[in-house]
């Protein structure tokens, strides 16, 4: 296995108090594998990443427990410098809003040249070819005379690509992306998306993909965690998932999605306000606005029940919700 | 330098690229084409944030005069002897008070010395106090206040804190204090004093402005990829924060010429046979119903200098500032 979570913790805290935004989390990506981390804004989806990447920003934030192994070596036991060797080399991240992740007084071919001069030592003159390559690589036209250009000459979507192409610079093995398409426009989400897939196979790299897009998952992930209240909730091969949801809250999820059949129908939500963080209900975090509660959900947080050799779910009454649909 | 584009030709050339990207963007083969004949290649010359204020201060009118006052200045204070053949301590008690005449424009002073060379030998004193005092908070402040601002913590409180202190400090009686204890008649206690006051100023600067560019996503995105502390400050941090300082900086070297005046004046900073302003402007105080000649040299050649340089300031932050384009 590349990565593995194991029970993870994290905590904020905050004047009005410990906020817990991951709660035992557990997940595992193997090489040329694509997770993708689903859930809605708070979930604890974008948390873990960040301390997967080491980049969480402490105090106000705190690793109260758990393992993160990569490579067979527990992270959380790393010194501050042997990570920051790990990150860009052997995992880098692609965030969410790539405007505003370019440095706006570097042109693009120094940013992208900078990985090579600082952590393979090259020369200028050698880093800048290579970016030229990197920019080839994700398909930016004219590369050699963009190279110069600074990141507000781009579009969109390009300088998303040539985020892409900052993180894929040292062809790490892991790629944590959060979010990489929302801030684009949807045919050129599917560019991008279509894109990274690619050289994901190409690089034989670890994809872990954040999202809270159910129609960006489908295509791209191998396998698929359903992320609430900072607690994994579902894990499902992607087209199991979709066929049957083991957990109410999976289930809801994809029930609001519009679609095309249903065309003048009202759009089904889930009712109800994701928990505060500050006072996660007790039992399953769901429970209050899960339609089918019982007291016992009220009371007893669920365990990872097992469904089959590769899915899991979080529900006392998965059986009747795989069954009831 | 490349030559400037004239605005317009400037927008129509980025228009006609962004809608080539956006063609690409759409368009259904993301093969590799070259740029257009104008489109995103070559033709939209990367500009800078430096090379934009450059652009913008070339053309201020404000920035041509006092920039051309501001050399006049310096290359007197190099060379006075360029336009002033004469010693500005030779002294001929024959001569006190007397007005203009041939070879002496600018009359002589109540010790029969010349006006005009003191005046000219005067500029020394000033521009090197304002060029020295200046880099030196600039430097110490922008250190300090742009650490504490990067790493925060107990280093940001304790700096605040005794900033706070600095600031409680009144220059003038602060000044009186410290400067009558030294009897050294060279600059240097003086431009010490200032930097002493001064860097309160330029560290709070540095360090709100250190804060804002730090929280930015890219600097983020930089550490995701492996950049060390020092590596984020020095490229990602120190090119998008530095803007305030320097046109504080420019501002306040101004003001410093005319607080080493000041000081002079009181008779705490530089002091006889040193040739200042301010000194001259004292000593002349006195006579001003009898022979007011003495005092308006000196003092209109300390009101042009500081005129001239926060005059720079001002053009300089019109065209660093990006909210007042």
């Amino acid at each position: 296995m590349l990565l593995e979570v194991r029970d993870l913790h994290v905590e904020f805290h905050t004047r009005e108090g410990v906020a817990k935004a991951v709660n035992g989390v557990n997940y595992s990506v193997a090489e040329g594998e694509t997770l993708a981390v689903l859930g809605e804004s708070g979930s604890g989806k974008s948390v873990t990443a960040q301390a997967v990447m080491g980049i969480l920003d402490m105090p106000p934030g705190k690793i109260s427990g758990g393992e993160i192994v990569f490579k067979g070596q527990d992270l959380l036991k790393l010194k501050g410098e042997e990570r920051r060797k790990i990150r860009g080399q052997e995992m880098a991240m692609i965030f969410q809003d790539a405007l505003s992740s370019l440095n706006p007084v570097l042109t693009v071919g120094e940013q992208l040249g900078e990985m090579y001069v600082v952590h393979r030592g090259m020369s200028r003159k050698d880093a800048r070819a290579k970016s030229v390559e990197l920019m080839d690589r994700v398909r930016i036209p004219a590369a050699k005379e963009r190279v110069g250009q600074y990141p507000h000459q781009f579009s969109g979507g390009m300088r998303q690509r040539i985020m892409i192409a900052m993180a894929l610079a040292l062809e790490p093995s892991l790629i944590i992306a959060d979010e990489p398409t929302t801030a684009l426009d949807v045919t050129v989400q599917a560019q991008v998306m279509d894109l990274l897939a690619e050289l994901q196979r190409e690089l034989n790299m670890g994809l872990i993909l954040i999202t809270h897009d159910l129609g960006v998952v489908a295509d791209v992930a191998d396998k698929i965690a359903v992320m609430y209240a900072g607690r994994i909730v579902e894990t499902a091969p992607v087209h199991e998932i979709y066929k049957a949801p083991a957990h109410p809250y999976t289930k809801g999820l994809l029930q609001s999605i519009p679609r095309l059949d249903q065309k003048g129908q009202e759009l089904y939500a889930i009712k109800g306000l994701p928990p505060n963080l500050l006072h996660i209900p007790p039992g399953c975090a769901f429970n209050p606005r899960c339609p089918m509660a019982q007291d016992v959900c009220r009371t007893d947080v669920p365990p990872l029940y097992e469904v089959d050799e590769q899915r899991r779910s979080a529900c006392h009454f998965w059986k009747e919700t795989l069954d009831g649909r | 330098m490349p030559e400037p584009q004239t605005p317009d030709e400037a927008i129509s050339q980025a228009g006609a690229g962004g809608a080539t990207d956006l063609a690409m963007e759409e368009g259904t083969s993301l093969e590799k084409t070259p740029g257009g004949p104008e489109g995103t290649g070559p033709a939209g010359k990367p500009r800078s944030l430096w090379s934009d204020a450059w652009r913008d201060l070339r053309r201020n009118p404000v920035f041509i005069i006092s920039s051309l006052v501001i050399l006049f200045l310096v290359i007197i204070s190099i060379w006075p002897s360029l336009i002033a053949s004469g010693d500005p301590l030779q002294a001929n008690l024959d001569d006190a008070q007397k007005g203009s005449e041939p070879g002496h424009p600018f009359g002589f002073d109540p010790q029969g010395r010349d006006v005009y060379t003191r005046v000219v030998y005067g500029t020394r004193t000033s521009v090197t106090v304002g060029v020295c005092a200046t880099l030196g908070v600039a430097l110490l402040g922008s250190l300090l206040g742009g650490l504490a601002g990067f790493f925060g913590g107990w280093w940001d409180s304790i700096l605040s804190r005794l900033t706070d202190v600095f600031f409680g400090i009144p220059v003038v009686l602060g000044g009186l204090v410290f400067l009558s204890v030294v009897t050294s008649s060279t600059v240097w206690p003086v431009v010490g004093f200032i930097i002493l006051l001064g860097w309160p100023q330029i560290a709070r600067i540095a360090r709100g402005s250190v804060i804002t560019a730090k929280q930015n996503d890219y600097v983020q995105a930089a550490r995701a990829l492996g950049a060390s502390n020092s590596r984020m400050l020095l490229r990602h941090i120190t090119p998008n924060a530095i803007a305030p300082v320097i046109v504080v900086a420019t501002i306040a070297l101004g003001t410093y010429i005319s607080l080493e005046a000041t000081l002079s004046f009181l008779g705490v900073g530089l002091k006889d046979p040193a040739v200042s302003w301010g000194i001259d402007i004292s000593a002349a105080a006195n006579y001003i119903r009898n022979a007011p000649h003495m005092l308006l040299w000196p003092a209109g050649a300390l009101a042009i200098t500081v005129l001239a340089f926060i005059m720079l300031g001002d053009a300089v932050r019109d065209a660093l500032d990006p909210k007042l384009r």
